[in-house]
Formats: C-alpha cells, sequence, structure tokens
C-alpha cells in the first residue's frame, strides 16, 4: 500500500469523468425519456379520447337509429291513414255519382214514359177516332165533334 | 512460467513468493533516491520513491475504462431518441433507470451533481471490478513481451485509485455540508451531537467529546469507503493469483486450478457488481447525510 501521485490522478480523471457525464451524457438521457414519457401519456389520453368518442358515437347512432325508426312508423302511419282517407273519399265519390247516374236515369226513364204516353194517348184518340168513326160511318162531322173527341183524348 | 518474471525482476525467481510478489507490484514511475527517473523494481523501490510517483498501470486502465465508459454513454445519448430506443438505448437507459432510482431513493436533497456522480462511479468501478475476471496472467504475459515489467491491469485494487475516489467524495460531502448548513451549522453537528443535554454547561462539557465521536466518524466514511472497495478486489485478485499458482505445481493440481477459477470467477461476479453498488450507494447516502439540515 503505496500512497503516491496516483491518488491525486485518479481524482481529476474522476472529476473529469463526473462533468462529461454531467454535461454530455446526462442530460441528453433524461430528455429522451422526459420526451418518451410525455409521448407515451399523450398517446394514453389520445387513446382514451378516441374511447370516449367511440362512445359517444355509438351513443349517437343508436339514437339516430331509433330517430329514424320513429319517423319511418310515422311516415308509414301516415300512409295508412292517407290510404283510409282515399279509399274513403273515392267511396264516397262513387257513392254519389252512382246516386246521380240513378237519378238521371230516372229522370230520362220518366220523361220518355211521358213521352210515350203522350204519344200512345193521340194514338189511342186517333185510334178512338178512327173506331168511332167506323162505327158512326161518316155520321160523324168532325167539326161538330172536336169538342167531345179533345175532351175524350184528354180523359185518356 | 515464472521464468520471464527472473528477467525483469531480478530476485525471488521461481518461485511462489516470488511469482506473487510479481503479480501485486504496480508499474511505479518515479524518482530513485540516487536522483534518476525509472520503473520501481520490487517494493524497496517503491518505498523509497514515495509519495512523487505514480503508478502507470493503475492510471492506464482507470482513464482507459473511464474513456470506455463515457464513450460508451456519450454514443448512446447523441443518439437518444424519445421514439423506439435501440439496443444500445435500450441498455443504457435500463442503467440509467436503475442509477435514477436509486438516486432518488437515497438522496432526498435537490443537486443535479448526484445522479451524474452516482452513474459514472457505478459505471466506472464496475469495469474496473470486470478486469479481475481477466485471467491474471494474460495481460501481464503479454505486457512483458513488449518490455513492461509490472502490469497490475485491475485499478480497484490499487488503493491509491480506491481513495482518490473515496477522498474526492469526501471533499463533495465537506463542500455541501458547509454549502447547506454553514460553517456553524457544520460545526454544531460535529459538536452538539450525539450527547445533547438540556443544561448549558454540560452542553459546553461535552462539546470536545461529541467532537472527537463525531470526528473519528466522519475521516471513518471515506477510509472505510475505499478500504472496503479496495479490501474486497484486493482480496479477490489474491485468491485468482493463489489459484493461478496451481497451474505451475501439477497436471491434476492445474484442472482442479482451472475449475476453482471458474468457480471463484462466478462468485466473484457477484463481489464486482456488489461492491460497484455498495460504493455508489454510499456515496449517494453520504452526500445525502450532507445535504440534510439539523434534525
Amino acid at each position: 500500500m503505496n500512497i503516491n501521485l496516483t491518488l491525486i490522478g485518479q481524482s481529476i480523471s474522476f472529476v473529469f469523468f463526473v462533468w462529461f457525464c454531467l454535461k454530455f451524457i446526462w442530460p441528453p438521457i433524461v430528455n429522451a425519456l422526459e420526451q418518451r414519457r410525455k409521448k407515451i401519456a399523450d398517446g394514453l389520453a389520445a387513446g382514451e379520447k378516441g374511447h370516449h368518442e367511440l362512445e359517444l358515437a355509438q351513443k349517437k347512432a343508436v339514437e339516430l337509429i331509433r330517430e329514424g325508426k320513429e319517423k319511418a312508423a310515422e311516415i308509414i302511419s301516415h300512409a295508412q291513414k292517407r290510404h283510409d282517407e282515399i279509399v274513403e273519399e273515392a267511396k264516397e265519390n262513387a257513392h254519389t255519382e252512382g246516386n246521380r247516374i240513378l237519378a238521371s236515369a230516372r229522370s230520362e226513364i220518366d220523361q220518355e214514359r211521358l213521352q210515350v204516353k203522350e204519344e200512345l194517348r193521340q194514338q189511342v184518340a186517333l185510334l178512338a177516332i178512327a173506331g168511332a168513326e167506323q162505327i158512326l160511318m161518316r155520321e160523324v162531322d168532325k167539326k161538330a165533334h172536336k169538342e167531345a173527341l179533345e175532351k175524350i183524348s184528354a180523359g185518356l | 512460467m515464472t521464468s520471464e518474471h527472473g528477467a525483469s525482476t531480478g530476485h525471488d525467481v521461481l518461485t511462489a513468493s516470488g511469482y506473487i510478489k510479481h503479480h501485486l507490484q504496480n508499474l511505479t514511475y518515479g524518482k530513485f533516491p540516487d536522483g534518476s527517473w525509472g520503473i520501481a523494481h520490487g517494493v524497496e523501490d517503491v518505498n523509497q520513491m514515495g509519495f512523487w510517483s505514480i503508478n502507470l498501470d493503475t492510471m492506464f486502465f482507470s482513464i482507459a475504462l473511464g474513456l470506455l465508459f463515457i464513450f460508451i454513454f456519450w454514443f448512446a445519448a447523441r443518439q437518444a431518441t424519445a421514439g423506439v430506443p435501440g439496443k444500445l438505448q435500450n441498455f443504457v437507459e435500463w442503467i440509467f433507470d436503475f442509477i435514477d432510482s436509486m438516486v432518488s431513493d437515497g438522496f432526498s436533497g435537490r443537486n443535479n451533481l448526484v445522479g451524474p456522480i452516482a452513474l459514472t462511479l457505478f459505471i466506472w468501478i464496475l469495469l474496473q471490478n470486470l478486469m479481475d475476471l481477466i485471467p491474471v496472467d494474460w495481460v501481464p504475459k503479454l505486457a512483458q513481451i513488449i518490455g513492461i515489467p509490472y502490469l497490475k491491469i485491475v485499478p480497484s485494487t490499487d488503493p491509491n485509485a480506491t481513495f482518490g475516489l473515496s477522498l474526492s467524495v469526501f471533499a463533495l460531502v465537506l463542500f455541501y455540508s458547509i454549502k447547506v448548513k454553514g460553517i456553524g451549522g457544520f460545526a454544531s453537528e460535529l459538536s452538539m451531537q450525539p450527547f445533547s443535554p438540556k443544561n448549558v454547561i454540560l452542553k459546553i462539557l461535552f462539546i470536545p467529546i461529541n467532537f472527537l465521536l463525531e470526528f473519528v466518524n466522519l475521516v471513518a466514511k471515506p477510509v472505510s469507503h475505499s478500504l472496503r472497495l479496495f479490501g474486497n478486489l484486493y482480496a479477490g485478485e489474491m485468491i485468482f493469483i493463489l489459484i493461478a499458482l496451481m497451474y505451475s505445481a501439477h497436471f491434476s493440481l492445474g484442472i482442479f486450478g482451472g475449475f476453482l477459477q471458474l468457480g471463484w470467477a462466478i462468485f466473484h461476479i457477484l463481489i464486482v457488481l456488489l461492491q460497484a453498488f455498495i460504493f455508489m450507494v454510499l456515496t449517494i447516502v453520504y452526500l445525502d447525510m450532507a445535504h440534510q439540515e439539523l434534525h
């Protein structure tokens, strides 16, 4: 065990190595680790955020689907109602149209019957006159009996 | 095996004790009593040289290993990215995290210097200790071939190296003690503890006793700090040398020695790591004590 200058040489080299370590080795490693820590923290936060957003989106999607279904049901019920209305209206229209056609047919028939009645009456009158002429032979003066004939024909 | 040693040492050739002495001799450069400068041959020369000599082998290997440490770490730190780390960066960060957790556990003050000190000490001492695992004859024999008579490749088996570290740490402890507590605070820490009676006269009476206790306590720190490392590594080195002696004895003893060396080397890995770790932790603890205010 001889203590000599090596002691001082060792101390000097120790101080140099510590200085070098302090200046050039420690700070970059600390920085790199700190940055990585931050990066990882950011990444985790972003992941958390994404997860949260996904949850929100899912909730929104469910909401939208529910709304869509409601709307569709509403539209369908509207359509149903409208359909019923249209059918009802058509029925109504058909009914009134039928009535109208029936009424016009009836009035036409009545008219025709009146006409036919008139014609028949005239023909009957003529036939009656012809019959009477046949029966009475030329005795009947048309002018003299006109009044009576008209009375008869009106009575028919 | 020892015949080559004889060529350079000139004494105790071919004996076991000569072999051991040769292995425990540093390459010391200094001034001989007759005024010439040169390499010391043997313990007597070293003793005569006294303080003004230098162990070239210790300096060379410790500085080389220190440069290896700062180069590897600087290379990794220069390329350090926050993204996916490479293998080297991963390794360096692993060590960094380990040191950093030790510092944050053991050191309660705020000082940016403690981390780098702990990192430097741990890696540097670890590398120095690991030199112990290189078979004891390899490097000295190579050195002899190129003409270097003595070589101890494990710097931490040189008390100069371990005291150099522990006294540097001690200087920092004194500096921070005075800086944090003030000269008065530091002095009162040395003289008002551990006996602190309420009575003023008793208190004054106890000052020398307290000072004696605390002063011994204070001085014992760097001594035990460095001797612990030195002693463990020196003993380990010594056992390797003794095992290596077996190779020159007999063939069967040589094979047995081979197994012994392997076993001791495996066990020594533990010591090597543990001593580097203990040195670092004690440094952190001492610096922490220096930063603590009086309770």
